[in-house]
């Protein structure tokens, strides 16, 4: 009986209170790491939207080939104007 | 049932409600969490998508760029000379020339001339482009034409009693209309054949 009673005490002084802090730590970790995952969403989605501008790189490329090519006109009827030094 | 027991059996229950009690809020803070990543794949997936055709664009302009400036430099260095070239470039961009032509290496050794103040063979060939410029006129073989140890006092000459000032009051625009002070009639000949002249007169 006496081994009993001291189950008992072990049970509610020692095991209960160990169970308590280690799930309550296993908690507030779990729970500080939701606003970190909430502001990464929220870069992310906010990176996703700043290079929304990466499809007028298509136009700039067209403009660079156009450009290209209107220097390289004027370039060859200047070596045909101008002497060379 | 001894006392005992009963304490056993409350223990238990204590130590099974803390554990759902604890457990079950873990997994809310998980779902929450995993809700969180789901929205920051997504995001990264955007990204990804948004940023893969960055590369070929770029090295594409990359590309274009290089051959204009290998094509340029060569013309200047062609027609200018590379002393010459560097001198424009350090006359338009000062300090820019000790960096040199990117695909001539040995242009940084070469010493800029100061293009601001010897109008060299290079700069007279651009500058017969322009027909009306009085430059145009020299001869790009010939010598220097500003004096570089008078060149402002050459330039003084142009004006030898002082640059002159503005006028004080231009004459104004005539005023048009039937209000009109002065009233223009028409002439008699507009709209009508032109005159023509018997050859040999």
């Amino acid at each position: 009986m006496t081994l009993w009673w001291i189950g008992d005490i072990v049970l509610l002084v020692v095991v209960l209170p160990v169970v308590i802090y280690l799930l309550h730590g296993v908690l507030q970790a779990a729970r500080g790491i939701v606003p970190s995952v909430h502001k990464i969403a929220a870069v992310g989605a906010a990176g996703s939207k700043d290079l929304d501008a990466t499809a007028l790189l298509l136009t700039t490329q067209d403009q660079v080939r156009q450009t290209v090519a209107g220097v390289a006109d004027y370039g060859g009827s200047l070596d045909v104007i101008i002497d060379d030094a | 049932m001894p006392a005992a027991g009963v304490v056993m059996i409350v223990a238990v229950v204590a130590i099974v409600l803390a554990l759902v009690y604890y457990l079950v809020s873990t997994i809310l803070a998980l779902r929450q969490i995993t809700n969180g990543l789901d929205e920051v794949i997504a995001s990264v997936g955007e990204i990804v998508e948004k940023s893969a055709p960055v590369e070929g664009v770029v090295n594409d302009i990359n590309a274009n760029l290089d051959a204009a400036v290998s094509a340029l430099e060569g013309l200047l260095v062609k027609k200018a000379g590379m002393e010459d070239a560097l001198g424009l470039i350090d006359g338009l961009y000062p300090g820019a020339a000790a960096q040199g032509l990117r695909d001539f290496p040995e242009s940084r050794e070469v010493i800029p001339p100061r293009i601001g103040e010897v109008y060299t063979k290079g700069t007279l060939t651009l500058a017969r482009l322009g027909r009306e410029a009085p430059i145009a006129l020299a001869n790009p073989t010939g010598p220097v034409l500003r004096n570089v140890e008078s060149g402002s006092l050459a330039a003084r000459k142009l004006y030898p009693d002082g640059r002159p000032e503005a006028a004080e009051a231009l004459p104004r625009s005539p005023v048009i209309g039937a209000d009109a002070p002065v009233q223009y009639e028409p002439r008699d000949d507009v709209g009508k054949p032109r005159k023509r002249f018997r050859s040999g007169v």
